[in-house]
């Protein structure tokens, strides 16, 4: 397959996660828009590895690998953000009982 | 690389202290004792003794730009923890815990302050905001702790989003993370490349706090607590900073005429955005989160001119605006009112503290014999120097003429208007500890050769 149809899905999905952070008010939606962002990345890190995986395999066996590599750093790192998030999503709700984010605003004065 | 190693360490032990002894001041002073470890180790690695002989394959590059750096950092951390360490204390239960993310975030530091390929620059960052959005929510049962932890939480990571479609593309363009490849071949921008390059500098500024991109910093700075935003303010930003540069110096040098403008209009809004509203706070602690969006307006001018004048002038920006903040927040958190009337007859009831307060305003202003003074005047130099930007150095000058107006407030209520006497506790090693800082602002002020001919003495 072409990798244009491969930047177009990524990118789509990209835009999907954007445009959800922005407008949904619910701040587990919104986390869950932020993953989608990160996946919509792991996709075309993984498709542009095998893009100069195939460019160059006479010369460089090994080329593209690290697109590969980079997409299991971005996995461990939003494990950790997630373990991190949801943390302060339930302290935020044990004191207000929601996790809306139009709640957000005591510290505007 | 011995920094690097030694802060994880360090962090681990930290964690461990707490389980072995219950007493705080035990786990404070072994705080200390590992933050002067990394002073150390940093100091001797500049000097060419390595601990630890890891392959890095180039992944990481300690030059002495970014040992000086992690050095002068890890000399403001440790005067952060000398100064406000008790006042760790207070914010809950888990200290040795807050130590111990203090300690990753060091790592983090160390990873953003000399990476030489992507991956580094993304796992420095991360590693650096992860442990930031617990301390910003330490505070449990405080709702505007939790918000802004919240809320620095979604942004962050919605920035760290934005990095990751950059990095991504500028890989699909370019076949490689590593800096030096990226810096060698990008000499046009292609469509991919500069979405990669837009998508990377717009997650920069959210991290350094630059206008458009700031609007989280003035609540996540309020409603941490006091401690955790000095060191939020100082520490973070300043490495945040450094990471802006390295990846912009290494990467996209060849290209710099095309995207200067871009980023001389985020300057220029910054500066103007962070001290207009700077003048309208009531809340000090709101007005310093304001001022320090300003500062980083200025330490932009480093990224703006991108020359060797601008690493030296940002390594100095950092140090003066560092020791000016932290001495500021040490004060201030000891402090029951964070509004300017707090500050109110301090000169006549804590004279000390009130002198060293003064010292520290002068700085962020701007005044000169203080090493705030010659780090400004570094950063317009560097920008005269680059040419074609004079309107940018006009603007600079108008706001730091503007930024006299809210930080001689603080000086205005401190002496020449009556209050009550309000108690700070101090000690007397507390206020040796201002004065040795204030001290060292205007030793800085008066030869900042001496922190710049740094970089050229260690090769």
């Amino acid at each position: 397959m072409p990798i244009e149809r491969y930047i177009f899905l990524a990118i789509a999905l990209f835009c999907i996660g954007i445009a959800g952070v922005l407008i949904r008010r619910n701040a587990i939606i919104v986390f869950m828009c932020i993953e989608l962002m990160l996946n919509a990345v792991n996709l075309l890190l993984v498709a542009f590895s095998k893009m100069h995986h195939l460019k160059a395999t006479a010369a460089n066996a090994t080329a593209g690998i690290e697109g590969q590599l980079f997409v299991f750093f971005i996995m461990v790192v939003a494990a950790a953000e997630v373990s991190v998030g949801l943390a302060i999503i339930v302290m935020m709700y044990r004191n207000v009982h929601s996790v809306d984010i139009n709640f957000l605003n005591r510290l505007k004065h | 690389m011995n920094a690097l190693v030694l802060s994880a360490i360090w962090g681990v032990i930290m964690m461990f202290s707490g389980i072995i002894t219950s007493r705080l001041k035990v786990v404070r002073v072994v705080a200390v004792l590992g933050i002067i470890v990394l002073l150390l180790s940093t100091i001797m690695e500049l000097n060419g003794t390595k601990f630890f002989g890891f392959n890095l394959n180039g992944m990481l590059v300690f030059d002495t730009f970014s040992l000086l750096f992690n050095s002068v950092i890890f000399f403001c951390v440790l005067i952060y923890f000398l100064l406000s360490g008790k006042d760790i204390e207070k914010v809950g239960m888990n200290v040795p815990d807050y130590y111990a993310l203090l300690f990753f975030v060091l790592a983090g530091v160390t990873m953003a302050s000399s990476f030489n390929t992507l991956l580094m620059l993304f796992l420095g960052i991360e590693i650096i905001s992860i442990p930031l959005y617990i301390l910003t929510g330490s505070d449990k049962r405080n709702l505007k702790s939790n918000e802004a932890s919240l809320k620095y939480f979604l942004m962050g990571s919605f920035s760290t989003g934005l990095m990751l479609m950059g990095i991504a593309l500028i890989y699909g363009a370019k076949a490689s993370f590593n800096l030096d490849v990226i810096g060698g071949t990008t000499t046009e921008l292609t469509p991919m490349v500069s979405a990669g390059l837009l998508l990377l500098l717009f997650s920069m500024a959210f991290k350094v706090s630059a206008a458009p991109f700031h609007f989280w910093t003035p609540d996540v700075y309020d409603g941490a607590p006091g401690v955790f935003t000095s060191f939020m303010a100082t520490i973070v930003k300043a490495a945040a900073f450094i990471a802006f540069i390295r990846l912009f110096r290494g990467g996209f040098t060849e290209v710099h005429a095309k995207w200067q403008l871009i980023v001389a209009i985020i300057t220029a809004a910054t500066l103007f955005i962070g001290n207009i509203t700077a003048v309208f706070q009531q809340s000090v602690k709101r007005m310093l989160a304001y001022s320090s969006i300003s500062q980083a307006g200025f330490m932009m001018f480093a990224i703006v001119s991108l020359g060797d004048a601008a690493l030296e002038g940002l390594l100095y920006y950092a140090a003066a605006y560092c020791l000016a903040t932290i001495g500021v927040f040490a004060i201030l958190v000891r402090m029951k009112d964070y509004t300017y009337d707090g500050f109110n007859g301090m000169g006549k009831h804590h004279p000390a503290i009130a002198a060293a307060n003064t010292v520290f305003m002068l700085s962020l202003a701007g005044i000169p014999a203080t090493a705030g003074f010659m780090a400004k005047f570094y950063m317009l130099s560097v920008a005269i120097n680059a040419g074609k930007l004079l309107w940018l150095v006009i603007i600079g000058i108008l706001c730091a003429a503007v930024s006299v107006y809210y930080y001689f407030r603080v000086i205005q209520a401190m002496y020449f208007k009556d209050g009550e006497k309000q108690e700070i506790e101090t000690g007397p090693g507390f206020k040796l500890l201002l004065g040795i800082t204030a001290g060292f602002i205007i030793f800085l002020g008066i030869f900042p050769q001496w922190l710049i001919e740094k970089l050229y003495f260690f090769l």
